[in-house]
């Protein structure tokens, strides 16, 4: 009883008569997740992983006073989720030995998560990938670097002769610093594919998409530390408590400062639910209806802000109507939400403005993710929230650098900064890369591919398994980099699983081994290359926010690995084309690009989101005098930065000599565009079927065009009269860009950023100034429209709210209502659906490798609503079978009992591999670099469904079936 | 001088685990033993709540009344220390105390215990400050050096303050009013025999 030894901690000790006062009988009556863990048999578990560790690793204090007193400090960014909290190391002698609160960082203000606070120990390392290594014959064996590449190269390129470029894929990750991601999205380009991808698919796609579509940009619009100047916060299908905790600060000083209502709208009583002042239950998979509720009632009782409407949104009254069809009873009827709850979250929302609305991937992964988006989206203009302070969309991103590799074009969709796949795009980065076209178009099979969008990273394995007649490329995919990136994260494992049992080569390029490496039963032909943390190197990386915050190398990459700039380098050369794709980056000692030449080559080509201003050396600027800035405004109150934004958030205007500050919050028309200050991007034209699109009577201070205008050319410009404010170099780069039509140069391709700097002196958005769409002509669903999941169990609304029909996209067969037709709810009867914990990040290999973290954590389980639990005689604690309705899916995992989950809803974290079907894979990981704790995935037992936007998949809203396995524990 | 106390705002606290974890970090606590830990009352329900928990550093410290090695010792700034020489591992002062703070290593087979092992308000032990002796024995001295513990210092939401009591208790009130709602400072009266708010 009174050992403390790891199997019985992490709960306050019961029958202790003292603590009986203060916690111990609420603590007894509802088991917290902690105390789960110990009731649930632990102890097997955590003994077990006791005795994995080695002796070194339990070991007493490395980090010893410094005995020499040689401590340098060296500050980077916290390399978890996308708040980009700065991490302050002290370094003795190459060691990094201890941790200190960064008090003068505008976003963290010293705080950390459990994450942060235990990150030192990644540079430590003891399950670390140590070396490069392969399968042979089944037993992982070390080789060299030079070896690895050698081998991996000559595969490629066999590969390559057989089957084409479009064979290999290329998942990259949000784990890069831009440098990193740039020059991987670079390298596909000299490869010659567009299937590249990362990320972003799987957390924020169609938040990309639908926000882009809606008002110009795929980002969050404000800022967390902006979220102080809310008057009341909607968080919906996010739990912020636990994925970005240290953003929590900023909404609960909101909260408790303005007195602002937080209204937390989510399936799961959530531990961010836990500090609302209102939650609110939907079913799974209801977010529009929610939505539309919520309308119906301000478009009833005119909440709406009309003015704002009238001059900056097209296409509201299409909304309207079908808004009038859900109607309080409608709305109870799909999403379980009552009537006058609906009301009272209505009005307390419409009445208390600004107010920020934030959502996560509750609300993305679905195949209605992109309608979802464009519903809270339209929420949002309706009350006039977007383009104002304390208002926003604010769209917390998942990975500390998911915002920069989307923004430098780690997707299947595009080139660096959004520029698409168009011809004009590559000839812009042809000329930014300062190689021919031509060159570039050789690299790929044709002009077709070169301008295809690729196979979305949520189904590369069905590249790899469908029949060659269905895949509209010539071969199926053959060899498969995981750069980055967890295996399992993306449902239907056991097919993916399949699809990697099945191509010729699989490289792994990660710090840990990864799910890849355990799942499948390969015996050759699989490489693990051991790429450093972000913290072992430097770069800039960019947060949710959209500031650019520049890390130092903390330590020397441990062991034998790399950044991924080397490994990129080295496969470049091995393939045949380093000379052209690092042509105008330096390569210094060691043969490593020089990572500043990699920043200034993308400031040079991304004019169209103003990524151009953002120079090495002001971001080094900006993290040496973070002290500067207001932790509300993100301005730099004094000091030599006076005026700027923190991280200079994109977009940061034109070259850095421009010194433009930086955008904290985008389409504000309060300000001056050259102070930070816009207006919504004139993307999809002027006008459609005789209606502008172009704002009306709203315009950014300062603007001398008092009224919406459309994107600027060098044509227009010479219209207005401006063209003679150029420079001569600027004229002569659009005369060269333009060729024999140089007044159709727009601004984003004017390296120069003539355009752009021109128009600012008249306080004009070069972008244009437009209204945002509530009607998103163009997308599947223009206005967004309900749609049941595809795998719903509510058979009474599938006729009315159908699936998508069955159709093609991105290369492949892209099912809906086939599937949705087919009824499994009397088999699968209980709805699942997923998300994270604060102790794990991602796919979980390197936070699960973390003792600290670890600890903390030691089971995969799933929640279980107690009366369902009753019903089926599960009690808490106890192993249960989850079964899926795909592939005969199962999963063992302990069940926990809580009302956390509604009645028919079961949730389990996405977090955990390393167990299959039952199965402890532990031996199939390299000795040594194996995680602390292992445990089922959720995404063996979930399912088929896409976004028809972007193929994001759908993992809040399936069915399964959860069966007691055994006796209770 | 200060008196050196701790305060969870449970309606800051989110159950992070960053004290937790920045604790292990800076005192590189072994595999099993918890010196600080995070509990949550009514989870998953309406009106959930957590409270991180450690040593409090009591004013009249039950565990320095039971321990019958006298080993405890309390020092200017209201710290309650002990020595790691002096312990047998006997567990009264386990059972003592109100907030189950003390922690065993298990050194052998049967359940023997090894020396008691708590929270030092980052104040290391008897042996003289920031030396590799008291380090190994106690973890670090960051009190020696001007600084507060690290879990309230890295402390997301700022929900976990440390520092002098008289200056936290200040903040804490000052929340109390400007939001009009606490649901009282867990475990302060047990304490520090007064109320925070």
């Amino acid at each position: 009883m009174l050992i403390k030894k790891s199997s019985t901690t992490g709960v306050a000790p019961q029958k202790s008569g003292k603590l009986s006062g203060i916690l111990a009988g609420a603590a007894l009556q509802t088991m917290d997740r902690r105390g789960f863990l110990k009731a649930s048999g632990l102890a097997a578990g955590g003994l077990a992983a006791v005795s994995a560790l080695t002796p070194a690793m339990v070991k007493q204090a490395k980090a010893m006073p410094s005995a020499s007193g040689n401590i340098v400090k060296k500050k980077n960014i916290c390399t978890h989720c996308s708040v980009g909290c700065t991490v302050t190391a002290e370094v003795e002698n190459g060691v990094w030995v201890g941790q200190e609160p960064s008090w003068e960082s505008p976003i963290n203000l010293g705080t950390h998560c459990a994450k942060g606070a235990s990150i030192r120990e990644l540079t430590h390392g003891d399950r670390r990938l140590k070396y490069p290594m392969k399968l042979v014959d089944g037993k992982w064996t070390r080789i060299s670097w030079d070896v690895a590449i050698n081998e991996i190269g000559d595969k490629l390129l066999e590969i390559r002769q057989k089957s084409g470029p479009e064979s290999a894929y290329w998942l990259g990750s949000a784990k890069f610093s831009n440098e990193g991601g740039y020059l991987f999205r670079k390298f596909a380009a000299f490869w010659g594919t567009n299937n590249i991808d990362h990320q972003a698919r799987i957390c924020h796609s169609t938040t990309v998409a639908g926000v882009a579509n809606t008002w110009g940009y795929g980002a969050m619009t404000n800022s967390y530390n902006d979220i102080h100047n809310s008057k009341s916060m909607i968080i919906m299908g996010g739990n912020p408590a636990e994925a970005h905790p240290v953003s929590l600060q900023h909404v609960l000083r909101g909260k408790e400062q303005n007195k602002a209502p937080l209204i937390v709208i989510d399936p799961r009583f959530t531990r961010t639910a836990a500090h609302a002042t209102e939650y609110v239950r939907i079913r799974p998979g209801t977010d529009i209806p929610t939505i539309y509720g919520l309308l119906w009632h301000i478009f009833e009782n005119g909440w709406e802000d009309k003015e704002y409407i009238r001059q900056r949104v097209y296409g509201m009254d299409d909304i309207r109507a079908e808004v009038a069809k859900w109607n309080p009873e409608e709305v109870e009827r799909v999403t379980g939400v009552p009537g006058a709850q609906m009301k009272r979250v209505a009005e307390t929302f419409a009445k208390n403005r600004p107010g920020t609305l934030i959502w996560c991937m509750g609300v993305t992964q679905h195949t209605v993710g992109t309608a979802n988006v464009r519903a809270l989206s339209i929420l949002q203009l309706a009350l006039g929230n977007i383009g104002i302070e304390g208002g926003g969309a604010n769209i917390f991103r998942g990975h500390c650098n998911v915002q920069g590799c989307t923004d430098l074009g780690l997707d299947v969709t595009t080139l660096p900064a959004y520029y698409g796949l168009v011809e004009g795009a590559w000839k812009h980065w042809a000329r930014v890369w300062d190689v021919d076209y031509n060159y570039l178009l050789g690299r790929f099979q044709d002009k077709k591919f070169m301008e295809t969008k690729g196979i979305p990273s949520t189904r590369w394995f069905d590249a790899v398994l469908v029949d060659k007649k269905d895949l509209e490329q010539p071969d199926n995919v053959k060899a498969m980099f995981f750069w980055g990136h967890g295996g399992n994260t993306v449902p239907r494992m056991p097919e993916m699983r399949t699809g990697m049992e099945k191509v010729e080569l699989m490289v792994v390029v990660d710090p840990h081994p990864t799910t890849a490496a355990a799942l499948p039963d390969r015996k050759n032909g699989t490489y693990l290359l051991p790429a450093c943390t972000q913290l072992e190197t430097r770069g800039s990386r960019t947060a949710s926010n959209r500031s650019l915050q520049w890390g130092e190398q903390i330590v020397p990459p441990v062991f034998e690995s790399k950044p991924d700039h080397w490994i990129l380098y080295k496969l470049a050369k091995k393939l045949g084309f380093d000379q052209e794709m690092f042509k105008n980056i330096k390569i210094d000692a060691g043969d490593e690009p020089n990572v500043e030449d990699i920043t200034r080559e993308f400031n040079k080509g991304t004019v169209s989101i103003g990524y151009s201003g953002q120079s090495p050396e002001r971001l080094k600027e900006h993290m040496a005098h973070q002290a500067d800035f207001d932790i509300v405004s993100l301005r730099a109150t004094k000091g030599p930065l006076k005026g700027e934004f923190y991280g200079l958030p994109w977009p940061c205007w034109g070259t850095p000599e421009m010194k433009h500050p930086g955008t904290h919050v985008l389409y504000n028309t309060n300000l001056p565009v050259k102070d930070g200050g816009g207006a919504f991007r004139a993307r999809f034209g002027v006008e459609r079927n005789g209606v502008s699109l172009l704002a009306d009577g709203s315009y950014p201070k300062d603007s001398e065009i008092q009224d919406g205008h459309p994107e600027f050319t060098y044509g227009l410009l010479k219209k207005m009269g401006w063209d003679k404010e150029l420079t001569d170099t600027e004229r002569a780069t659009i005369e060269k860009i333009g060729g024999n039509n140089p007044d159709a140069v727009g601004w984003a391709i004017d390296y120069s950023c003539g355009i752009i700097r021109v128009c600012m002196a008249h306080g004009v958005q070069a972008m244009g100034n437009a209204k945002a769409r509530a009607n998103a002509f163009g997308l599947p669903d223009p206005i967004p429209v309900h749609r049941e999941p595809i795998y719903s169990s509510r058979r009474d609304l599938v006729a009315k709210y159908p699936a998508m029909a069955d159709r093609r996209d991105y290369r492949l067969p892209h099912l809906g209502k086939s599937i949705q037709d087919k009824d499994v709810s009397k088999d699968f009867p209980i709805i699942l659906t997923s998300g994270r914990l604060v102790e794990y990040e991602g796919g979980g290999e390197e936070t699960r490798s973390n003792k600290w973290l670890a600890e903390l954590q030691q089971d995969m389980f799933v929640e279980i609503n107690p009366e369902d639990a009753a019903r089926l005689g599960i009690k808490e604690g106890q192993n249960v079978w989850v079964y899926g309705p795909e592939n005969n899916a199962k999963a063992k995992v302990k069940a926990m009992v809580t009302p956390r989950v509604g009645k028919g809803v079961a949730f389990m974290p996405f977090h955990f591999s390393g167990f299959w079907q039952g199965v402890d894979q532990r031996k199939n990981y390299p000795p040594g670099a194996d995680p602390i704790v292992l445990g089922e995935s959720v995404n063996g037992v979930t399912t088929y469904g896409y976004d028809p936007v972007t193929h994001m998949h759908e993992n809040k809203a399936t069915l399964c079936r959860i069966e007691a396995a055994g006796p209770s524990a | 001088m200060a008196r050196m106390k701790f305060l969870c705002d449970s309606e800051r606290c989110i159950e992070c685990n960053a004290c937790v974890t920045a604790c292990k970090n800076e005192n590189e606590v072994p595999w099993g033993i918890n010196r600080r830990r995070v509990v949550t009352l009514n989870d998953g329900e309406k009106g959930e709540r957590s409270i991180s928990m450690a040593c409090m550093h009591c004013e009249d410290a039950p565990c320095m009344a039971v321990c019958p090695v006298d080993c405890f010792y309390k020092t200017d700034d209201g710290v309650v220390l002990h020595s790691k020489d002096l312990c047998i591992g006997c567990g009264y002062c386990f059972y003592a105390c109100p907030f189950g703070a003390p922690q065993y290593p298990q050194v052998g087979n049967f359940g023997s215990r090894g020396k008691m092992d708590k929270c030092t308000f980052c104040a290391g032990g008897p042996e003289a400050d920031n030396t590799k002796e008291e380090y190994a024995k106690y973890g670090a001295n960051r009190l020696a050096e001007g600084k507060l513990p690290l879990c309230a210092e890295m402390c997301s939401t700022k929900a976990l303050l440390a520092g002098d009591g008289d200056v936290i208790a200040q903040i804490y009130k000052e929340r109390v009013s400007r939001r009009g709602y606490g649901s009282g400072a867990w475990g302060w009266a047990t304490a520090y025999k007064g109320s925070a708010a």
